[in-house]
């Protein structure tokens, strides 16, 4: 008992300290339970590794068999002219999906017109005045992610196609930019809340007026956010299907369309067409994804 | 262990090194001053921290280099020096906090007599006889304040609740918190103010009961108030747990610390040792003509 580390200190004092005492009895307590438990809590760390080792493949696989399966049904359909051409009729060899690329492509521009701009204009309103408002604009956007996109397809269809009783890309624009909205408007907030509050009061502080904070520090700052994520809400509208159903004129005028079309016909040419233009569909929101992560890195060099 | 008897020290009577000589300054942990020769093996009463030839890089970037240095048991010793000159670096090798972020330290660290990058050391065992407090407050914010207090006591395995209740209190009274805390232990800890909530991070990390306290500029972020609290506490505490504090302030170096190590960067902007010793001695006459202009350039 002498050797304990407070008993020596006591001893060396005129009487013994009962608190060195009981600090001492704690010091073995925490020692003694920490060797002893030592073993114990190794095993519930590696058998904790061990379920996130065995879940990422398990989350990884259907990816990787996705990806396969497209490339393998849908490479050998693809080629410059499938790209270049427009679709042929049934039977009628050499044709491409160049109308249905270049629909998509309008569809898509339309929607990112509309909804970009919107979803920064409503982050930086939910940013810079909090309060009732901005928290039922945010409830909002949160409901209207999760509204399903085949209820925009027929609201749309309602609003639009009905009304002036013609389909248009236009209509199918606004239906894909509806559902895109949300998502930015999210990920445009998220991206800006993580410029400090200490930078926007140095903005502030320095006679700026809080547009230009707004956007020479809080946008400027959240940019590679911003970007990553509208590239990625981007990705996700080029691959929708349901807000086009009811907008879109025909089904070769858009890459989702004509592979649900093609896919669900008895002919094996169609079929080799809808997988050949599920693989152009796959790469094209890879490289957007890939760009947004590029984006990101790049900006987020700049600024270190 | 017995390599270790020939490098250090703790109550440094070696007075052969001048590094290793370091005497309790006057009136103050005579305890610990008078009769050290008769000390049994100083790793069996509170160890001392000893850094022989310690080098750290990240990288290809050398952040302190060659660092030998022994740090007393039950005595406060104050790493000073400029930014970037390696000091944290030092206090993160002694608890392996380098393990978690890239960094590589070669030569020797050793806890009592213990090699702490020893093949057989567990670094979680180790770490339990090690407290740390950061440079900001960081209390958990999802725990109340007691919750904090005793989270140390539960990621090592202590399950007792009477026991836990127990060591908590008596680590609220060691950080002088108890009584402001006493009837608000089940808030959460956010709620204290910026010098409380570093006292709690204190009572925190002693309710391990830690041979050694490793402080990174805990007062950096207090007003003077909350410094002076934190500084009497580290007055208060050293008697009984071995401290190392890094601090940029030189006035609190020359308050709080018995011993000072002053590091310096070097012509190739690689920290480096300058001089080690008693802080009254080192403040007084400096033995190095670098370590005198940067403590007479901040002092005088």
């Amino acid at each position: 008992m002498s050797t304990l580390p407070s008993m020596q200190v006591a001893l060396d004092g005129a009487m013994p300290d009962m608190g060195l005492v009981e600090a001492a009895r704690r010091r073995l307590v925490v020692r003694d339970s920490a060797r002893r438990s030592i073993g114990r809590r190794r095993a519930a760390g590696r058998a904790m590794q061990a379920i996130c080792l065995i879940a990422v493949p398990i989350g990884v696989a259907p990816l990787v068999a996705l990806v396969i399966a497209t490339v393998s049904k849908g490479a050998g359909a693809v080629n410059i002219g499938f790209l270049l051409h427009a679709p042929t009729p049934e039977g009628v060899p050499g044709g491409g999906i160049s109308t249905a690329i270049i629909g998509s492509g309008e569809i898509v521009a339309y929607a990112i017109g509309l909804a970009v701009p919107m979803g920064l204009f409503i982050a930086l309103f939910l940013f810079e005045r909090p309060g009732g408002i901005a928290s039922a604009v945010r409830f909002s956007a949160d409901v209207l992610s999760g509204v399903p996109s085949i209820v925009i397809g027929i609201f749309t269809y309602a609003v639009f196609v009905e009304r002036f009783h013609h389909f248009s890309d236009l209509a199918a624009g606004f239906a894909l930019g509806v559902l895109m909205l949300p998502i930015m408007v999210r990920a445009n907030e998220e991206a800006m809340r993580t410029v400090s509050v200490d930078l926007w009061e140095a903005g502030v502080s320095l006679g700026a007026r809080r547009s230009r904070v707004a956007r020479s520090i809080v946008l400027r700052g959240a940019l590679p956010g911003v970007v990553t994520g509208n590239l990625l809400a981007v990705a996700r509208g080029v691959g929708e299907t349901a807000p086009l159903l009811f907008t879109v004129a025909s089904p070769t005028f858009a890459m989702t369309l004509l592979i649900f079309n093609d896919a669900t016909e008895p002919f094996p040419d169609a079929q080799q067409t809808a997988w050949g233009t599920a693989l152009v569909l796959l790469a094209l929101v890879l490289i957007l994804s890939v760009c947004a992560r590029t984006v990101a890195w790049t900006l987020n060099r700049k600024t270190r | 262990m017995k390599r270790h008897d020939e490098v250090t020290d703790p109550a440094g009577n070696h007075s052969t090194d001048s590094r290793a000589h370091v005497e309790g300054r006057p009136g103050r942990l005579a305890k610990e001053s008078k009769a050290p020769a008769d000390r049994p093996d100083p790793g069996a009463h509170g160890a001392a921290v000893t850094l022989e030839d310690v080098s750290i890089s990240f990288g290809d970037h050398i952040a302190v280099r060659n660092v030998t240095l022994q740090m007393p048991a039950h005595q406060v010793t104050a790493l000073v020096g400029p930014s970037g000159c390696g000091k944290t670096s030092v206090l993160r090798a002694v608890n392996r906090l380098h393990d978690h972020t890239g960094g590589a330290v070669r030569g020797t660290v050793r806890l009592g007599s213990l090699d702490v990058y020893g093949p057989d050391v567990q670094p979680e065992v180790l770490r339990s006889r090690i407290g740390m407090v950061f440079q900001r407050p960081n209390p958990f914010p999802t725990m109340s304040i007691f919750d904090n207090v005793i989270s140390g006591l539960r990621f090592n395995g202590v399950r007792n609740k009477r026991l836990l209740r127990e060591m908590g209190i008596a680590a609220l009274h060691n950080a002088a918190l108890w009584d402001i805390v006493k009837d608000r232990l089940s808030q959460p800890a956010v709620r204290l103010s910026g010098g409380q909530q570093q006292r709690l991070c204190i009572a925190r990390a002693l309710a391990i009961e830690p041979e050694v306290l490793l402080m990174d500029e805990p007062c950096s972020a207090l007003d003077p108030v909350a410094t002076a609290k934190i500084e009497d506490l580290i007055r208060h505490l050293s008697g009984e747990v071995t401290i190392a504090l890094v601090t940029h302030n030189m006035f609190q170096a020359a308050r709080v610390s018995d011993n000072v190590a002053v590091f310096l960067l070097g012509d190739d902007r690689v920290g480096e040792l300058v001089e080690v010793g008693p802080t009254d001695r080192v403040f007084d006459t400096p033995n190095d003509a670098r370590t005198k202009a940067y403590v007479t350039g901040h002092v005088g």
